[in-house]
């Protein structure tokens, strides 16, 4: 998780820099835009790990989202679940939806833009269930009841959310560094380089790819009950929509796919750009994905490393013996 | 310790390999020769578990591996290398053998450590920090072998090693291949330069069409007419013995 040079050291300073601005300013808007950003934050997590270490390109990782959202807010309202159950709930449906669209998509071999096209097809398909069926509260969607408190993970001061929203987004950062700079790390980055490669080197990839798929899932199941516990209402649209799709892939692509950092520094920066246009040029919604098309387009032309990637090259350290670690 | 027998691949209507059987006796250096096509590289893809033979088995330390995966045929301590040579492009090289050394070694401390020292085995000590991709093709073909090394492997598929080398280039391989083997593994080799099938292997494959056409040390296959024929044509055989110099 160290920085490798000047550049990310910048970089991941900014990061912290802002994230702890946030104690500082009271501003409601502020304090707002930043719970959504690092919800969104979780999610670029999630992809980073099957998208960024195994070059495996989801473009439906709101499927993961929307069922952990989903499998949360079921058990809290149609059930009486408590919210604590429901959060472990939500991460093990979105580990097993990982699983098992990785079993199957894997199992034909697809791969590339196949892979990515099974995946949106799947949240779309879930999109649509989570619309039709009554117990997932049809069109209407579903509402958590206002009870705050530790039990129900509900927090009426936002900064306390805010708090443990920033924990949460470490926790998934240090583990994706543990994932990273392990036997499992590095099979899942040999078979994003060479799979064929990967195989004859003795790497069950079809394995090591699914359990991704698992970890991912988790990540994003985890990140979809964080967004219900935040917001207290979920509908199919929202949690199941394209919108979380592209900013799980856009925030890492940006950011550094594939780095521990990238992500965060990604999705950071792109809120915070998005937010700024949306205030200076009109309230126009749906400005922000222009730019962050603009944005994505000039970042894979002139980063296709990503911003940490490119950061990388400004004033490296001078590498230690035995620590080569890098972000 | 490896007994290939009568193994046989079509892709459609083309006979690619049609009933190869082949022997490597532990300790040895066993070529593979044959022309452009002749199925070379598909005898190895069938042997290390890629694909399937339609018939036959393939037997490797007195276990029946025919049809498993290559990584459980990995686990046992057969490994390939590619032709293409294919390193993992966005690693340094040091990170390319400790995926290898993965196998057997699930401490990353272990792995690197491990890696390290194949490196250096292999003369890449200088440059285990540098990105797979700046290397030269003697140097990704070097880091194929160190990657197929570090697995702990017994039995090495080297699917021509040396082509697209430099004659000094092939020089150093030859010596590091003899080293390998001198260190207790068994080296199957795919190989189209003849300098190093002369001085490497003990004995030698043709195949031809598919079909294993001779089986005998280099030395003599070089003076079999089938050989030289399969080689250079119908006839080459008597048209060079009657000229005088085979």
């Amino acid at each position: 998780m160290k920085p490798t040079s000047m550049g990310q050291a910048v970089l991941i300073a900014a990061a912290v820099l802002y994230l702890v601005s946030v104690f500082f300013l009271s501003s409601p808007i502020w304090m707002g835009f930043s719970l959504n950003a690092l919800i969104i934050a979780v999610v670029a997590l999630s992809w980073n790990v099957t998208g960024g270490f195994g070059g495996l390109f989801s473009f439906g990782h709101a499927v993961m989202y929307g069922t952990g959202a989903y499998a949360s807010a079921v058990l809290q309202v149609n059930y009486g679940v408590n919210a604590w159950i429901g959060l472990v709930a939500g991460i093990v449906a979105g580990a097993v939806m990982g699983a098992f669209i990785g079993a199957i998509t894997f199992r034909f071999g697809l791969k590339g833009s196949y892979f990515a096209l099974v995946t949106l097809a799947f949240a779309e398909v879930m999109r649509i269930c989570a619309s039709s069926f009554a117990f997932t509260g049809g069109g209407a969607g579903l509402q958590v009841k206002l009870d705050p408190g530790i039990s129900t993970l509900q927090f009426q001061d936002r900064t306390v959310s805010y708090t443990l929203l920033l924990l949460v987004v470490a926790a998934v950062m240090i583990l994706t560094a543990v994932m990273k700079n392990s036997r499992f790390g590095a099979y899942l980055i040999a078979i994003r380089e060479n799979e064929d490669a990967a195989r004859a080197l003795g790497i069950d990839t079809y394995r090591i790819k699914v359990i991704a798929m698992a970890i991912s899932g988790a990540f994003g199941g985890l990140a979809g009950v964080l967004y219900l516990q935040t917001m207290l209402y979920i509908d199919s649209t929202v949690v199941y929509g394209n919108a979380i799709s592209v900013e799980a892939l856009i925030g890492p692509l940006i950011g550094g796919a594939g780095t521990v950092w990238g992500p965060l520094v990604g999705t950071l920066g792109l809120h915070l750009l998005g937010e700024g246009a949306k205030h200076l040029l009109s309230n126009a919604p749906g400005l922000n994905f222009v730019l962050y098309a603009v944005v994505l387009i000039c970042a894979l032309r002139f980063l296709p490393q990503g911003l940490m990637g490119f950061a990388a090259r400004i004033g490296p350290f001078r590498k230690k013996e035995e620590d080569d670690d890098n972000a | 310790m490896l007994e290939v027998r009568n193994i046989s691949k079509s892709f459609g209507g083309l006979k690619a390999v049609s009933d190869a059987s082949l022997d490597v006796p532990e300790g040895s250096i066993v070529a593979l020769l044959g022309p452009n096509g002749a199925g070379k590289t598909t005898c190895f893809t069938m042997i290390a578990g890629f694909t399937k033979p339609d018939t036959g088995t393939v037997t490797f330390r007195g276990e029946d591996i025919t049809g498993l995966a290559p990584h459980q045929i990995c686990a046992r301590g057969m490994i390939r290398t590619f032709q293409i040579v294919q390193p993992f492009a966005g690693l340094t090289v040091e990170e390319n053998i400790a995926v290898g050394a993965y196998l057997h070694h699930h401490d990353r401390a272990d792995a690197t450590a491990l890696a390290r020292k194949v490196g250096k085995q292999l003369g890449m000590g200088g440059m285990l920090d540098r990105p797979a991709a700046s290397l030269t093709i003697a140097g990704r073909k070097r880091l194929e072998l160190a990657r197929a090394l570090a697995t702990g492997a017994k039995l090495l598929l080297l699917d021509e090693v040396m082509a697209g080398l430099i004659p000094s280039e092939v020089t150093e391989i030859v010596g590091i291949i003899r080293q390998i083997r001198d260190e207790g593994h068994t080296i199957l080799l795919i190989e189209h330069v003849m300098q190093a099938v002369m001085s490497l292997a003990e004995t030698a494959y043709v195949l031809n069409y598919g079909e294993m056409i001779a089986h005998a040390p280099p030395k003599e296959l070089v003076q079999d007419p089938a050989v030289i024929e399969a080689y250079l044509g119908h006839g080459a055989a008597t048209r060079l013995q009657e000229g005088g110099h085979a």
